[in-house]
């Protein structure tokens, strides 16, 4: 692989969400709103808007979640961003990770000095049918989708080709949905909120209110293997090992480096960017991993000159437990059917020695599928500006990545951010 | 049969003469299920038809529970689920396909490698009845 630079450098200097969650009643629009309003806010020297020249939005599939196409330019009018270019990026649930690149290469070019990333999803107004349904339009609609396989199947599929091949259990998983969740319970914009604990102790009051028999279960593990607390959705991933349905949107502002400082003092300089493509699952040489992952992985720490064992903070693509397993090791992080036993052991807690999704993860903090990629490097903006509060990583934390996949990995859009 | 383009329609209507077939690359001697058109290997386009024995082993599966609206329409429930998996040739293609014959209450009894046979089923899509492919265990 080519060693590809870029032909000027790219700066984070301003990042909002909105919370993740289910919104009745609120538009993607609205959402975009409260994202871009808190982006205003973090901007340290402070913004004025009208320099900001185009806006590159991921979107999955507003189309078929709230019965509206061409989402970008609605998302400059309701900011008051019109004319300026507004594209919208379609790459499944890498969309405004690849929307990303597309602003960095925007500037990179020279073409623009500032450009407003953004991710927006809506999920929540269908029933879950037709929310599997659509995700699935992800997948090959033509070869995997006619076989009964639907998003979490696929995974589940992969799951099972890894527990065969390097003796990872249903337990593994559930560990890892155990871990984003206390992250998650951490971070106020968080979906869940919660860890699986006080999950378990809610639907124990409820119960008890109710006049219901008491749950019996003894500990969080006893909860998730109770078929009824935590079913089956795609075996061996039960619900705990999903991540939610859930409608959000992130904005980030990406300025050409020599204006960084303009904006605050202390940017994120984007020094790695890679993506990469891939076939239907089953056309794949391996099961156990994702090849676009970690080709973009790849990509992106020779672009960043920089080796995994570098990185401080990573935000990865956990859709299903499995995927922050395999996610670990395509970003080599982990060998090759180590990823399973760091998750067991504490190792990518946010106290060990590789935390992985400090944020909650999209277990935890949602994933509104279009949103997600942005909303990655909100946490890595503020676990490298120090602001991440409660769920803070000690020590000096001045490199981050983050790892945004497509469908099965069809897509994969991997980042490195780095605080100087 | 080389006048048949190689696009998904004609798979399926294979599929409905309870045919699997994929396609064989002349140039590079690849071989592709589902066909393509175009040899991502070699990048040359003089595929031919080649017809499949319809045996082969599991390399990964599921048993799905929450079910897409199609399966849901063919009888299948959150209390009734199905097994869906991938399938590998002796030749080294795979292709997606649902696998009867298994054990989908205990889908920890179903062993990834065993032997597979293909078996054409009708799936009900509403309408009527439309010809999918799966495979069962051989034997």
């Amino acid at each position: 692989m080519k060693q590809r630079k870029l032909g000027r450098g790219v700066a984070v200097v301003g990042a909002g969400m909105s919370n993740f969650g289910a919104f009745k009643g609120k538009s993607t629009r609205d959402l975009f709103v409260e994202a871009f309003r808190e982006m205003l806010a973090s901007v340290d020297k402070g913004l004025d808007q009208e320099a900001i020249e185009a806006l590159y939005i991921g979107n999955y599939s507003s189309d078929l979640f709230e019965g509206q196409g061409h989402t970008a330019p609605i998302m400059a009018d309701w900011i008051g961003l019109t004319p300026r270019p507004a594209t919208r990026i379609e790459d499944a649930c890498a969309s405004s990770g690849v929307a990303i690149r597309q602003g960095i290469i925007a500037i990179a070019s020279g073409l623009y000095d500032m450009v407003l990333v953004g991710g927006i999803e809506k999920m929540t107004d269908l029933p879950t049918a037709e929310v599997t349904d659509t995700l699935g339009t992800a997948a090959d609609t033509l070869y995997e989708v006619p076989a009964g396989f639907t998003f979490p199947g696929l995974y589940a599929a992969m799951a099972t080709a890894y527990m065969e091949r390097y003796g990872a259990t249903p337990e593994t998983f559930m560990k890892v949905g155990l871990k984003n969740h206390e992250n998650g319970a951490l971070n106020e914009k968080a979906q869940f909120g919660k860890r699986i604990a006080d999950i378990m102790a809610q639907k124990k009051d409820r119960a008890i209110k109710k006049g219901y028999p008491e749950p019996t279960w003894q500990n969080e593990m006893d909860f998730l293997h109770d078929r009824r607390a935590n079913p089956t959705i795609a075996w061996p991933l039960r619900l705990y090992d999903c991540s939610p349905v859930s409608d959000g949107a992130a904005t980030i502002l990406l300025v050409s480096e020599e204006l960084a400082h303009n904006f605050t003092d202390t940017p994120l300089y984007i020094i790695g960017s890679g993506q990469a493509s891939d076939g239907a699952t089953h056309d794949r040489p391996t099961l156990t991993g994702l090849p676009a992952a970690r080709r973009a992985a790849q990509m992106a720490y020779q672009m960043a000159e920089v080796k995994p064992s570098d990185i401080k903070v990573a935000e990865v693509h956990d859709c299903f437990t499995i995927a922050e397993i395999m996610a670990t090791e395509d970003l080599d992080f982990f060998a090759p059917g180590e990823g399973w036993k760091a998750a067991e052991d504490g190792t990518t807690a946010r106290s060990g020695p590789r935390p992985i999704n400090s944020s909650g993860g999209l277990k935890s903090k949602g994933h509104p599928v279009g949103a997600s990629g942005v909303g990655q490097v909100i946490e890595i903006w503020k676990q490298l500006r120090g602001t991440a509060g409660e769920r803070q990583i000690p020590g000096d934390i001045n490199l981050g990545l983050t790892h945004n996949v497509g469908g099965t990995g069809q897509t994969c859009a991997v980042h490195i951010f780095e605080r100087r | 049969m080389n006048t048949v383009e190689f696009t998904g329609s004609e798979f399926y209507n294979f599929i409905a003469e309870h045919k699997l077939m994929g396609s064989h690359c002349q140039q590079c001697g690849d071989l592709y299920l589902p066909p393509r058109p175009r040899c991502p290997q070699c990048h040359q386009e003089e595929m031919k038809w080649v017809e499949f024995s319809g045996t082969g082993k599991l390399v990964a599966f599921t048993v799905v529970h929450v079910a897409p609206t199609a399966m849901l329409t063919a009888g299948y429930s959150f209390t009734k689920p199905y097994c869906t998996g991938i399938v590998e040739f002796e030749n080294g293609a795979r292709i997606s396909a649902q696998i009867l014959g298994v054990d989908v209450e205990r889908p920890e009894t179903i062993e990834i490698g065993i032997a597979l046979q293909v078996k054409f089923i009708q799936r009900s899509n509403g309408e009527g009845e439309t010809t999918a492919l799966a495979f069962e265990p051989v034997g």
